[in-house]
């Protein structure tokens, strides 16, 4: 599964994307934010507030009961500023 | 229709003729250009820096434009989008629309830019004399898009 960041959480992560393997857990967009929190006081942090978050599976936005597969790519972040 | 994401500048005046070239039935070019302020938060901008989601950009832009399509007459939609570095009076963004009749090209118009400000993936970033921020969503741009009936897109 490949995961990717973007503006703040992209800075605060350090990192643009990454490689993981999906975990028997994750089934969904829901589970996945569940599993991401647990990685670590870094990915704790700047997940914290799940109203701040956007999610795009495979480029299009998901709700939290969204499927998540291996095969995905997945995109998380902040509400948009464009325009 | 036709959607651009891209780092150079455009010329506003060869796009919005470019919209009525070869359509005769075209009787309104509705057109609106987003720049640059010279001020945020009371402080000087020194620059603006613009990022995207390569892939789902070009995929939003595209369902916004055919939802505007879905719901007024339209002969044709121009978007393009700027990313990158920005300095103030610089232009961002141009949506264009091209109808038969005003009243659809107005309204198409101002749907399309209140839809791409909380749909299309760009994060601007605010660079000033005190450093640099990420812009934060704004709820005067929700509401702007949800008087057009936007769906909600919060994972939470």
């Amino acid at each position: 599964m490949k995961l990717l960041y973007f503006a703040w959480l992209r800075t605060k992560l350090g990192l643009a994307e990454e490689e993981v393997t999906l975990p028997e857990t994750v089934h969904d967009v829901a589970d996945l934010m569940t599993w991401m929190r647990d990685r670590g006081p870094l990915y704790a942090a700047a997940l914290a507030n799940p109203a701040v978050i956007r999610v795009a599976v495979n480029q299009i936005y998901a709700r939290p009961h969204h499927p998540v597969t291996a095969s995905d790519e997945i995109a998380l972040f902040p509400p948009v500023s464009g325009g | 229709m036709s959607v651009r994401v891209q780092r150079e500048d455009f010329d506003v005046g060869r796009e919005l003729e470019s919209l009525s070239r070869g359509r005769p039935g075209v009787g309104a070019v509705v057109s609106f250009v987003g720049l640059v302020r010279d001020m945020v938060s009371e402080r000087p901008l020194l620059a603006l820096e613009l990022e995207h989601y390569p892939g789902m950009t070009e995929r939003e832009l595209a369902a916004i434009d055919a939802e505007a399509r879905r719901r007024w007459p339209l002969e044709t939609v121009l978007v393009i989008h700027r990313y990158g570095r920005l300095t103030p009076g610089d232009r961002i963004v141009l949506v264009a629309v091209a109808s038969a009749h005003r009243n659809a090209a107005f309204e198409a118009c101002q749907f399309l830019i209140d839809w791409l400000k909380t749909r299309a993936p760009f994060w601007k970033s605010e660079e000033t004399t005190a450093g640099s921020h990420w812009v934060e969503a704004k709820a005067a741009d929700d509401a702007a898009a949800a008087r057009w009936g936007a769906p909600e897109i919060t994972c939470g």
